[in-house]
C-alpha cells in the first residue's frame, strides 16, 4: 500500500516536471503566433476583465498599503527637503548680506564720485560695534585705526537705505591702533555746518533734536528762507581759515522733511532726515584728510572724544 | 466522509490558487515596500504543501505556477517548475518531519520566497534574458525574502483557515490525539480496570 502511494507520488511529480519542461521548451522555441502563445493570449483576454475588476475592487487595499509606503517615502523626502531648505536659507542669507554690502559700498562710491572727494584718502572699514543708547551717545566702532592712517576728526560717510545713495555719517572721535570710534551726526554733541541746496544756498548749523536723534534740525537759517521739502542738505565745508570744518564740503547729509514757514520765521530752522542709513550700516568710509590740518582736527576731536 | 468530501480539497485549492494569482497581480504586486513588492504565490504554495502534503502541494504548485506564467505572459513552465519544487518540498517536510514548532511556516515561507526569487532569476538568465547582476539586485532579493518571511505566518494562517476541514489529516489534530492518548486510538486505549 505504502509502496503504491510512493510510486504514485513520484509518478505524478515526474509527470508534472516533464510537462513543465515540455511546455518550457515548446514555448521558448515557438514564434509569437504559435499555438501556445495563442492559448496564452486567449487566457489573458479572458482573465483581463477579472483582473480589471479585482484591481478596482482592491484599490482601497492597495491605497492603504501604498499609504504606509508613501508616508515613509514622504518622511524621507521631508527630511531631505528640510536639509535642502536650510542650505538654501543659508545661501539666501549669504546672498542678501552680499547684496546689502554691495549696495552700501556702491553708495559710498557714489558719494565719492559726486562730492569731489578725490583729494582724500578713502579707507573703507567694517562696523564692529555700536553704542547701546543713542539718546545719550550715538557712536559706531570701526575696524580701522591709526595703523590704517585714521586720525581723530576724519569725516566718515556711509551708504543710504539701499537706493545707491550715501551721505555723511559723522566723524572719527577716538582712534586706537586698529579701531576707531565715530561720533554720528545724530549724537547729541554733534554739530555740522551745512548748506541747503535751494535757490539761495542757505547755510545753517545742523544738530539732532532732543529725544529724536534721527530728526536733525538745521538751525540759524536766514528768516524767510525759501526751503522746501526734499531739498538736499550738504556739508558746508570750511568757511573760515581760523576754524576749519571737520567735514569736507558738498557731502550729502540729509533731505528736508519739514519746512514750516512759521517755524522758519520764529526758530529759523527746518527738519532734516539723514541720507545715510545710520541704523543699518555695515560699512563706512573714512575720509583721511591731508597732513596739514591733522593737528588742529585732533585737538577738536579730542574734546568730544569718549 | 460523504461523497462530496473528496472534491472539497481540490475545489478549495483551485479557488485559493485563482484568488491568489488574481490578488497578487491586481493588488499585491502594485504595492512596493522598500522598492520591492511581495510575492504571495510561493508562500501560498508552501503553505498548501505544509498542510496538505507533497502530492497536493506539487499539483497546486504546478497549477499556480502555470496560471502565473499565463497571466503574466511569461515563458510557460518556468514558474510552475519552481512551484512544483516548493509545494513538493514543503509537503515532504510535513510528511517526514511533521514539524510542530509554530514558526515552521515562517522558515518554510522564507525558504520558498528565496527559492522562487533566486530560481526565477537563474531560469531567466539561463533562458538568455540579460540583466545586470549588481548589489542592487542582491539587495532586492534579500528584501524580497525578508518581506516573504514577514508575510509567511499570516498567509499560512489564512490558507489553513481556508482548507481546514477538507484536509484528510490535520497534523495538529493528529498530534493532539497522540499527546492525550499516548499515540493510541481511543478504541485501543486499555481500560483502567484491566
Amino acid at each position: 500500500m505504502y509502496d503504491k502511494q510512493v510510486r504514485r507520488r513520484r509518478a505524478v511529480l515526474a509527470l508534472l516536471v516533464v510537462v513543465s519542461l515540455i511546455l518550457l521548451t515548446a514555448y521558448f522555441g515557438e514564434s509569437a503566433g504559435s499555438p501556445l502563445h495563442s492559448v496564452q493570449r486567449g487566457v489573458v483576454a479572458v482573465l483581463s476583465p477579472v483582473q480589471d475588476g479585482a484591481s478596482r475592487a482592491l484599490k482601497p487595499v492597495r491605497d492603504l498599503f501604498g499609504w504606509f509606503g508613501d508616508t515613509a517615502r514622504a518622511k524621507t523626502e521631508r527630511d531631505q527637503l528640510r536639509k535642502q531648505r536650510d542650505q538654501l536659507l543659508q545661501q539666501v542669507v549669504r546672498d542678501k548680506v552680499a547684496v546689502q554690502e554691495y549696495n552700501q559700498l556702491r553708495g559710498i562710491l557714489n558719494v565719492d564720485d559726486n562730492s569731489g572727494l578725490q583729494g582724500y584718502q578713502q579707507h573703507t572699514a567694517r562696523v564692529i560695534g555700536r553704542s547701546l543708547d543713542n539718546l545719550v551717545s550715538d557712536r559706531l566702532q570701526l575696524d580701522a585705526g591709526s595703523g590704517d592712517g585714521v586720525r581723530v576728526g576724519d569725516a566718515v560717510i556711509g551708504s543710504g537705505s539701499g537706493d545707491g545713495s550715501g551721505g555723511l555719517v559723522g566723524h572719527v572721535s577716538f582712534v586706537g591702533a586698529d579701531f576707531s570710534f565715530v561720533t554720528l551726526i545724530t549724537d547729541p554733541s554733534s554739530a555740522v555746518s551745512v548748506r541747503v541746496l535751494n535757490a539761495a544756498g542757505d547755510f545753517g548749523l545742523m544738530k539732532p533734536s532732543v529725544g529724536n536723534p534721527l530728526d536733525l534740525l538745521v538751525q540759524l537759517l536766514p528768516r524767510g528762507a525759501h526751503i522746501q521739502q526734499q531739498d538736499i542738505v550738504v556739508t558746508a565745508g570750511s568757511r573760515s581759515s581760523s576754524l576749519e570744518s571737520l567735514y569736507p564740503p558738498n557731502i550729502p547729509v540729509g533731505r528736508v522733511i519739514k519746512a514750516d514757514p512759521e517755524e522758519l520765521d520764529t526758530d529759523q530752522q527746518v527738519h532734516v532726515s539723514p541720507i545715510a542709513d545710520l541704523r543699518h550700516l555695515d560699512f563706512a568710509q573714512i575720509l583721511i584728510a591731508a597732513n596739514g590740518s591733522g593737528q588742529q582736527r585732533a585737538q577738536v576731536g579730542a574734546a568730544g572724544g569718549p | 466522509m460523504n461523497s462530496g468530501d473528496g472534491y472539497q480539497l481540490p475545489l478549495r485549492l483551485a479557488a485559493l490558487g485563482f484568488l491568489t494569482v488574481v490578488v497578487q497581480i491586481a493588488a499585491v504586486s502594485q504595492v512596493t515596500v522598500f522598492g520591492v513588492s511581495a510575492d504571495l504565490s510561493p508562500l501560498v504554495v508552501a503553505s498548501v504543501g505544509l498542510l496538505a502534503g507533497s502530492l497536493p502541494g506539487a499539483i497546486f504548485g504546478f497549477a499556480v505556477g502555470m496560471f502565473v506564467d499565463v497571466a503574466l505572459v511569461q515563458t510557460l513552465g518556468v514558474t510552475s517548475l519552481l512551484f512544483i519544487a516548493i509545494g513538493y518540498g514543503a509537503g515532504r517536510l510535513r510528511e517526514l518531519r511533521d514539524p510542530a514548532h509554530g514558526l515552521t511556516p515562517l522558515a518554510v515561507g522564507a525558504a520558498a520566497t528565496a527559492f522562487a526569487t533566486v530560481g526565477v532569476a537563474l531560469m531567466q538568465f539561463m533562458l538568455g534574458v540579460r540583466a545586470p547582476v549588481s548589489w542592487l539586485l542582491l539587495r532586492q532579493v534579500v528584501v524580497t525574502i525578508l518581506l516573504g518571511s514577514l508575510l509567511a505566518l499570516p498567509v499560512y494562517a489564512l490558507v489553513r483557515r481556508i482548507v481546514r476541514g477538507s484536509l484528510p489529516q490535520d497534523p495538529r489534530r493528529r498530534r493532539r490525539r497522540a499527546y492525550t492518548t499516548g499515540g493510541l486510538s481511543p478504541l485501543q486505549r486499555p481500560s483502567a480496570g484491566r
